[in-house]
C-alpha cells in the first residue's frame, strides 16, 4: 500500500506536476515544506520591523505613503505563506508559537539594523533583489499552494525592488553627504545579501533532497551567481560601488568572479549572535502579547453578534 | 435521485451549493457555479455529474452558498476606493533609467 502511494508521488514529482493538499506525500516531504514555508512566513513579517522602524522618519509624504505600503505588503505576504503552510495540516498558532520560542527561524537578513534611511534603498534594492532571485523559481515549486503564493508574492515584489532603486539614485544624485550615506548603506548590506541564498552547495545538506522533490529548482550558488550578475551593472547604473575588490567580470565563465564569503559571521547571526537576534524576537513576543486583548475583543464581539442574530431569529 | 430518501424536508427548499473545480494540479479552484442538493455528499456527487462531465476537473469543492459572505454591490466604490489612490503600490510608478536591466 505504502509502496503504492509513494510511486504515485513520485510519478507526480517525475511528471513536473504539482502535489496538492489532499494528495498523499511522504512525512519528510510534508515536514520540509512545513519547515520551509513557515521559516519564509516568519521572514515576511519580521521583515516588517528594520522598515517600519523609518515609517514615522520617512523625509517626504510620498516616501512615507510608499514605505507603508511596502510593510503592509510585507504582512500580506506573511499571511498568503502561514494560509500555504496550514495546508499541510499545522495552525497558525503553532507555527507562531515556534516562532516565539526561537525553535523556527526566519531570514537572518533581518538580523541587522537599518541606522539611516538610506537602509530602506539598499533593502529595497539588495534584499528584495535578492529575495526575487530565490522566491521566482518558487512560483514552479511542486507543492501547489506554496507555488501559488509565491506567484502573488513575486508580482508583488517588484514595486518593492524599483522604490529601494529609486531610494538610492536619488541620494547617489544627492549632496556628497547624501551620496556617502547610500554608499555605506550599500557597503553594509552587499555580502549580508550575498549570504541570503544559504550556505555553497557543497555545505547545504538538505538542497539535494529539496532539488529531488523539485521544492527548489536552483542551487544556492547558482542562484547567488545570477544575483551578482544582474547587480553588477545596476550598481554602475547608480553611481555606486559594490564593497568587493575581487569582482570581476570573467570572460571565460561569463559571469563575475567575486570575493570570498565570511561565513563565519553568516553563523554567528545564524546562532543568535547577530546585531538584532534579540530585539527582533522580543519585539514580536510583545506585539504578540499586546495584541491578545484585540484578538479576544474580536472573538467576544462576534460572540455577541452570533448571540443577537439568534435572539432576533428566535 | 427519488424524492423519497430525500434528507430535506419536503417543505423546505433543497439547499443550495456553490462549486469550485480545480482543473489541472497546480491550479487553484475557481467557482464554475451551483446546484442544489440536500446534503453535503450529494452535492459533491451532483457537482461531478453537473460540472465535469468531460474531465473538467481533477478535484471540487462545494459551500454551502449560504456560509458564503459576499461584499454588497452597492458599497462597491467605497468599498475598494481605498486601493484607488494608492498607485505607488504599482512598480511602473518608480522612474528609473532604462538601461537598468532585470530590475
Amino acid at each position: 500500500m505504502t509502496a503504492e502511494l509513494e510511486a504515485g508521488f513520485a510519478a507526480t514529482i517525475e511528471a513536473d506536476l504539482r502535489v496538492e493538499p489532499r494528495d498523499w506525500m511522504p512525512e519528510a516531504y510534508r515536514k520540509t515544506l512545513i519547515r520551509q514555508i513557515a521559516q519564509h512566513a516568519h521572514s515576511e513579517i519580521i521583515g516588517m520591523q528594520p522598515e517600519g522602524n523609518w515609517i514615522t522618519r520617512a523625509p517626504s509624504l510620498r516616501r512615507k505613503a510608499i514605505l507603508m505600503a511596502k510593510v503592509q505588503d510585507e504582512a500580506g505576504h506573511g499571511l498568503y505563506l502561514y494560509s500555504a503552510a496550514e495546508t499541510l495540516g499545522v495552525s497558525r498558532e503553532e507555527l507562531l508559537d515556534l516562532l516565539h520560542a526561537g525553535k523556527q527561524r526566519y531570514s537572518s537578513i533581518f538580523n541587522y539594523p537599518t541606522p539611516t534611511w538610506a537602509d530602506m534603498g539598499a533593502i529595497g534594492w539588495l534584499v528584495d533583489g535578492a529575495a526575487i532571485v530565490n522566491q521566482v523559481p518558487l512560483t514552479r515549486c511542486s507543492y501547489g499552494p506554496y507555488a501559488r503564493a509565491m506567484t502573488r508574492i513575486c508580482k508583488e515584489e517588484s514595486f518593492h525592488q524599483r522604490q529601494g532603486f529609486e531610494i538610492l539614485l536619488h541620494l547617489s544624485a544627492g549632496t556628497p553627504d547624501q551620496h556617502a550615506m547610500a554608499q555605506d548603506a550599500v557597503d553594509r548590506w552587499w555580502w549580508p545579501s550575498l549570504m541570503m541564498f544559504g550556505p555553497p552547495d557543497d555545505e547545504s545538506p538538505n538542497s539535494a533532497q529539496s532539488m529531488a522533490w523539485k521544492i527548489k529548482r536552483h542551487s544556492n550558488d547558482d542562484l547567488r551567481q545570477k544575483f551578482v550578475d544582474m547587480s553588477v551593472p545596476q550598481a554602475a547604473i547608480l553611481g555606486l560601488t559594490l564593497p568587493d575588490p575581487d569582482l570581476q567580470w570573467n570572460e571565460s565563465r561569463d559571469h563575475y568572479d567575486f570575493g570570498v564569503i565570511d561565513w563565519t559571521e553568516f553563523n554567528e547571526v545564524l546562532r543568535g549572535n547577530g546585531p538584532c537576534n534579540r530585539a527582533r524576537i522580543e519585539h514580536r513576543r510583545t506585539a504578540h502579547a499586546e495584541g491578545e486583548w484585540v484578538r479576544e475583543a474580536a472573538a467576544a464581539y462576534a460572540d455577541k453578534q452570533r448571540s443577537r442574530a439568534q435572539g432576533s431569529a428566535a | 435521485m427519488s424524492a423519497g430518501s430525500s434528507v430535506a424536508s419536503p417543505t423546505e427548499p433543497t439547499p443550495l451549493w456553490e462549486v469550485f473545480v480545480r482543473s489541472k494540479r497546480g491550479l487553484s479552484h475557481n467557482h464554475v457555479g451551483s446546484l442544489h442538493a440536500p446534503d453535503a455528499d450529494m452535492a459533491l456527487r451532483n457537482a461531478r455529474d453537473v460540472y465535469t462531465r468531460r474531465q473538467e476537473g481533477v478535484s471540487i469543492w462545494v459551500v454551502p452558498a449560504a456560509d458564503i459572505v459576499a461584499s454588497s454591490p452597492d458599497e462597491k466604490d467605497s468599498f475598494f476606493d481605498p486601493a484607488a489612490d494608492k498607485v505607488y503600490r504599482h512598480p511602473t510608478f518608480y522612474d528609473i533609467p532604462a538601461e537598468v536591466q532585470h530590475l
